[in-house]
């Protein structure tokens, strides 16, 4: 078809038709949100050091109790309405690193225990550990070689 | 040339078949649409009592396929033939719903056109005398083709304003030699059209090229013009797609804006509903077919209709491979009267 078109000239003029997301609505959500769940980790850290535990304790318990938050909230249905508001304000954070882990099991888990939760449950956080543990790795390869 | 054939792609039915009855079901939201009234059943809620999404599909499927029976008057022994498709792989939604059936079967695959494209068939075989009744169904549900073709229902994610949202509904209808209307008179049948566009977010604006290209191939073929429509209804384009379709059009000289509508953007309030761009999926075209578009033929309320079903031919596999995404619109022409 369009004998007027090329699909450079076709491809340009959906680029002009389609609107975009309103960045800044999204950057500022994202800051908001974002910002309350750090407030939360650090509300945790504080409530933690108060209890007498050391830096390295209340670091490991705080990721551990932001984690149990964001799976629990994606367990009751509620973590995906966050997203949707807050778009990278609450999939940055640890606890949407849980709701990429979580919401595939529960997606999939009518394909079993094996096959269904197993196999689907790091479809989305698989590739962040592979280049997150690759990074690191070489991060500390280069901090040997440095001395 | 083939007797009945017209033009490059279009077909003139000598025995133009009837559409005898319809049935419609639709999930919570679209229940709660602008178009709730028109829909035969709404399901309270997706999982329709079944343990599956799929199943859940599958049901509705097996469930509109008993209406539309009921409605037609009929019993699956009357029927000659099932088309019926939808988006699931391997289309288990309609083999698993209709396995059941005891009715002679052809699955078909046209994406979001399904519900064209089975209707053409239908209408072929009625038509040429080897079926007295065909039943054509197809089917989506939001849940089924999320898992599907996008992410986890629970993942935390934006939207681009120009997505879709996938209708849950199935949407059935029984062509029959016999009755008084609506007829099938011409089918317009689409070709693979393919102009580049590889965001998977923005099927409007990929579909949208091949709804042109056969809309405008029908009224060549048949001479037929915008003004010989009270509706001329595109499948899912969304609204990106619709103002697409509606302008390019226009530039090749057919201004059908007047009578111009687009099922994904009738079935859902698009800012209250926070469906952004509007409906899609194999359920949209049928819904809104089977539940308004047909009710309005009956009551006289529009005469002569242009039902376009729009589909998008891709597979995760090959837009994750870089592939740019094929497109096909399959045109069927209802009429209150045989010209």
């Amino acid at each position: 078809m369009q004998k007027t078109l090329t699909k450079k000239e076709y491809q340009k003029y959906v680029d002009e038709k389609s609107t975009n997301s309103k960045l800044l609505r999204n950057v500022i959500r994202a800051f908001v949100v974002g910002g309350l769940i750090c407030i939360v980790g650090q509300f945790i850290t504080n409530v933690l050091k108060m209890k007498g535990l050391g830096q390295d304790e209340t670091a490991s318990l705080t990721s551990l109790l932001m984690i149990l938050i964001g799976a629990l909230l994606t367990g009751l249905n509620v973590y995906d309405d966050i997203g949707r508001f807050a778009g990278a304000g609450s999939i940055v954070p640890i606890t949407g690193f849980a709701n990429s882990i979580v919401s595939p099991a529960m997606e999939f888990k009518s394909e079993g225990y094996i096959m269904g939760v197993g196999a689907k449950m790091f479809v989305i956080a698989g590739p962040v550990l592979v280049y997150g543990i690759s990074a690191s790795v070489i991060a500390g390869i280069i901090h040997f070689m440095l001395g | 040339m083939a007797a009945k054939k017209i033009g490059k792609q279009t077909v003139k039915l000598q025995n133009p078949p009837s559409i005898i009855a319809t049935a419609s079901i639709v999930g919570p939201k679209e229940g709660e649409g602008p178009l709730r009234l028109y829909f035969d059943e709404i399901i309270e809620d997706e999982f329709f009592g079944e343990k599956t999404w799929e199943k859940a599909e599958s049901k509705l499927m097996r469930e509109t396929f008993a209406k539309v029976l009921k409605k037609a008057n009929k019993t699956a022994e009357n029927i000659d033939y099932i088309f019926a498709g939808d988006l699931l792989n391997q289309c288990v939604a309609a083999n698993f719903g209709l396995r059941e059936s005891g009715v002679p079967f052809f699955g078909v695959f046209g994406a979001c056109s399904t519900m064209a494209e089975s209707m053409s068939l239908g209408s072929l075989l009625v038509d040429g005398g080897f079926a007295d009744n065909v039943v054509c169904i197809t089917s989506s549900h939001f849940c089924s083709a999320e898992k599907q073709f996008r992410f986890p229902l629970e993942l935390g994610t934006q939207r681009p304003p120009t997505a879709q949202w996938t209708v849950t509904g199935s949407g059935g209808a029984v062509i029959s030699n016999k009755g008084g209307g609506p007829y099938i008179t011409h089918i317009t049948t689409g070709k693979i059209v393919d102009m580049g566009i590889k965001d998977v977010n923005n099927m409007g604006a990929a579909m949208a090229p091949a709804a042109i290209d056969t809309i405008v191939t029908h009224f060549e073929d048949t001479g037929f013009k915008p003004e010989n429509y009270d509706l001329i209804v595109t499948g899912d384009l969304g609204a990106v797609g619709k103002e697409i379709c509606d302008e390019l059009i226009r530039e090749q000289g057919y201004n059908i804006s007047s009578v111009y509508n687009d099922c994904g953007v009738m079935i859902y309030d698009r800012k209250k509903q926070d469906t952004h761009a509007g409906g899609s999926g194999c359920g949209c075209s049928a819904t809104v077919f089977a539940g308004f578009i047909y009710k309005k033929l009956l009551e006289g309320v529009i005469n002569n209709v242009l039902f376009v079903a729009t589909g998008a031919l891709l597979s995760t596999t090959s837009s994750q491979q870089g592939e740019s995404i094929p497109s096909i619109a399959h045109a069927v022409r209802i009429s209150n009267s045989i010209s």
